[in-house]
């Protein structure tokens, strides 16, 4: 028998990091739905406008809220589960602060507008090789108390734990390519249609391996605990992870249907995206039916309440994802506030949910003592669920109430809505609402903390808890089946895991990546000229990719709106692509072609609403200030020719030059119109990429 | 259109036919194997992380 302790520090630390980074993440989320409604609380500051606030709620709340709580999770389960300490505490504790220096660097980089204007990969390539390296250290970490465990096989949790490990490793590195031009400032290494596709193969699968399977895990290994009883079906739990792992790694171009993605990447996408309800639902039901002839205690135990509506809302938001990928439903539900309402049944039901309920038994375990208030629990539990509702459901009315807006038709045949503020003023209530959902789900956090402070004082820590068992003797399983091996063999596990969400992923970027050279090409779409890529980076910092699509639909509402839909051809030379996933504002694909006034732009920017009356969107006067760096335009030029958008040679010596002539044109235009500003103004570079949007292919006609 | 541009790999056909016969290899060989699973052994892991001071093997 050899006795040894378990770490609990670790897990505390994690874990008071993902309540402290959960209030601030969840208070600036607070903030962009106020912003929203009022948009004065942009502040007029570039810092706080919308565009740079959102990433910075999504990046605080996914990656700090869940992924400490992530952390604190799987550090204590995995140490009771193998019956070992974790593998290195100095590992840990650099996990732990490398991953709270990531964190602080998001929260600094992002308001100042250092981001790629990828979704949810927004942090820009020095903080992305810090992510990669620390989230190495966690998998030696996981692995490495893997191997010197005391129990010959793998629970299930801790194969969702691997998977993780694996899977987020390949998509932060596969997605993360970039070509650095500065410190803190990259250009995609992927283009248009193919940046799309590995974006969301990202993207989806940022939600199916980093909010999904460690919390899976997690719910396999704290379920059973709190209810004490085992797991419904083991084997079910087995169907559960390999179908999942397998089906999920392929359903990322559901972000992207009716897109100028090749129709065989969406239509694999939604087919796959179908096949998810079967594993999802095993899951869910295998999760609640773990508390058969239990229920009792679910009107008690308010760890069990928390349990039960977080795996409900994993059910319910598993069935809503599938039915969002039909292209019938999606044509109706993509870019409108539905999606956002959907993302939260996930965020605040499955996520926050399992995520307090976890703590709430965990803090009472590590300091000896039992819950100072399971009222005031069960007050927050209420107050929790209540928020949910009060956040989702407005959102969904608000998205289909906007949806159909768009789509409406005048029997005369024109759009009945022209004007897209006015589907904005219908739907502002709504934003209303769920501000104030938002906040009752936030309140209820500061309950928690209360609660869980009195239980703290009453008891005392636990630093490291004691255990003992047998040494594992070091015989080679040979007998017995070929999964009951491999469970005894960590390492094939890993590569195994590898390997099935390496074949979903290779399966649909390759393809893609073969037809690069046959793309169709329009012979009329032409490199950005210099001033248009100072103008498009300052259209990625300032974040406009979160409100306006560049992505027209082929569908006559949005012909009649936009114009021409976009073909897959004309985004070759966007290095990210811009496509977007929400219109809080109107399409700007073919903006150039709507708005080739430079007036316009130039007043709208300034004041958004003097042209549009009503307009929520916040004010840039900073661009009217700021000049652009005119230094760093060849380098720009170099750099955008190295991934692959076709400069000529030396074109960077006569960058600036060329950049020049046109800013003085715009300049020009604008005195014309009464508007005096310097020929350097960022405005003017934002205006020269605004023109020339989607302009390529209706010059030509 | 995206058909033309397709056609231009070479047996382009072959890619879904693959994904399908890994998938479905995989899984009946999964099934199999959970149909004729040790009783015993998946009691044990079932009861894994309740019975956390019973010693296993």
């Amino acid at each position: 028998m050899e006795k040894f302790s378990y770490d609990n520090k670790i897990v505390k630390y994690f874990m008071l990091a993902s309540m402290i980074f959960g209030i601030i993440g969840m208070l600036v989320g607070l903030l962009a739905a106020l912003q929203l409604y009022w948009p004065v609380f942009n502040l007029d500051l570039s810092y706080t406008t919308f565009g740079r606030i959102r990433p910075l709620h999504t990046n605080a709340v996914i990656f700090a809220f869940v992924g400490n709580a992530m952390f604190a999770g799987v550090y204590y389960s995995l140490q009771r589960l193998l019956k070992t300490r974790l593998f290195n505490d100095t590992l840990s504790w650099i996990h732990f602060w490398g991953w709270q220096i990531i964190i602080l660097s998001a929260a600094i980089s992002l308001p100042m507008g250092y981001t790629t204007g990828k979704e949810y990969a927004e942090l820009e390539w020095p903080i992305d090789i810090a992510i990669a390296l620390i989230w190495v250290v966690f998998g030696i970490n996981l692995i490495g108390t893997i191997i010197k465990r005391r129990e010959r096989h793998m629970y299930v949790a801790i194969w969702f734990y691997i998977a993780t490990f694996v899977t987020v490793a390949v998509l932060h590195i596969v997605n993360s390519f970039g070509m650095p031009v500065s410190f803190m400032k990259s250009y995609s290494w992927y283009g248009g249609v193919q940046d799309a596709l590995v974006q969301w193969w990202y993207g989806h699968n940022a939600v199916a391996f980093f909010l999904t399977t460690p919390f899976l895990g997690i719910m396999y290994y704290y379920l059973p605990k709190a209810a004490n009883r085992p797991v419904y079906s083991y084997k079910l739990s087995i169907i559960h992870f390999w179908s999942l792992i397998f089906i999920y790694i392929w359903a990322g171009p559901h972000h992207l249907l009716y897109t100028s993605l090749p129709d065989w990447a969406q239509s694999l996408g939604a087919a796959f995206s179908i096949m998810l309800i079967a594993p999802s639902w095993g899951g869910m039901l295998n999760g609640l039916l773990t508390l058969r002839g239990a229920w009792d205690r679910v009107r008690e135990d308010p760890v069990l309440k928390f349990m039960v509506v977080a795996v409900t809302a994993y059910g319910m938001a598993t069935l809503e994802g599938p039915l969002l990928s039909l292209k019938n439903v999606n044509a109706i539900a993509h870019y409108t506030d539905w999606i956002v309402g959907h993302v939260h049944i996930g965020g605040l039901g499955w996520n926050g949910f399992l995520i307090f309920g976890m703590i709430y038994w965990l803090v009472p375990k590590m300091w000896g003592t039992k819950l100072y208030s399971p009222k005031l629990a069960n007050t927050h539990f209420w107050i929790g669920t209540l928020g949910i509702i009060v956040y989702a459901l407005p959102l969904y009315v608000a998205g289909m109430v906007q949806s159909l807006m768009w789509k409406e038709f005048t029997a005369e045949g024109t759009l009945a809505y022209l004007n897209f503020l006015d589907t904005v003023d219908a739907i502002k209530p709504m934003y209303l609402t769920r501000a104030i959902g938002g906040a009752l789900y936030f309140s209820g956090i500061f309950i928690m903390v209360y609660n869980l402070m009195k239980t703290m004082g009453a008891g005392v820590f636990i630093t490291n808890e004691n255990d003992e068992a047998p040494a594992l003797d070091k015989k080679v399983v040979s007998g017995g089946s070929w999964h009951r091996v491999l469970e005894s063999k960590p390492a094939l596990f890993t590569a195994l895991t590898l390997v099935a969400i390496l074949i979903g992923g290779i399966m649909e970027l390759v393809p893609t990546f073969l037809i690069k050279s046959n793309v169709p090409t329009i012979e009329a779409v032409k490199p950005y000229t210099p001033l248009e890529v100072h103008g498009r980076d300052i259209y990625i910092r300032e974040g406009c990719v979160n409100c306006h699509s560049q992505m027209i639909r082929p569908f006559r509402s949005e012909t009649s709106r936009y114009g021409e839909y976009s073909k897959a051809g004309e985004f070759v030379y966007d290095h990210p692509f811009l496509w977007g996933s929400k219109r809080t504002g109107p399409d700007l694909h073919r903006e150039g072609v709507i708005n080739s006034s430079a007036s316009w732009h130039y007043e709208h920017m300034w004041e958004p609403t003097l042209p549009s009356p009503g307009s929520i969107m916040p004010k840039y006067q900073w661009l009217f200030s700021n000049n652009i760096d005119v230094s760093i335009t060849p380098t720009k030029i170099a750099a955008l020719r190295t991934v692959g958008v076709p400069y000529e040679e030396g074109f960077e010596d006569v960058a600036i030059e060329v950049l020049n002539k046109q800013a003085q044109q715009i300049a020009d235009e604008l005195k014309q119109g009464g508007y005096e500003v310097e020929k350097e103004a960022e405005i003017i570079a934002l205006i020269a990429y605004l023109k020339r949007l989607g302009t390529d292919i209706t010059q030509n006609k | 259109m995206f058909k033309y541009y397709f056609d231009q790999i070479e047996n382009v056909e072959i890619w879904p036919i693959i994904s399908l016969l890994i998938f479905l290899t995989f899984f009946i060989g999964l099934i199999v194997w959970l149909i004729r699973i040790d009783k015993k052994y998946i009691n044990k892991m079932k009861n894994l992380p309740i019975e956390e001071n019973k010693y296993s093997d």
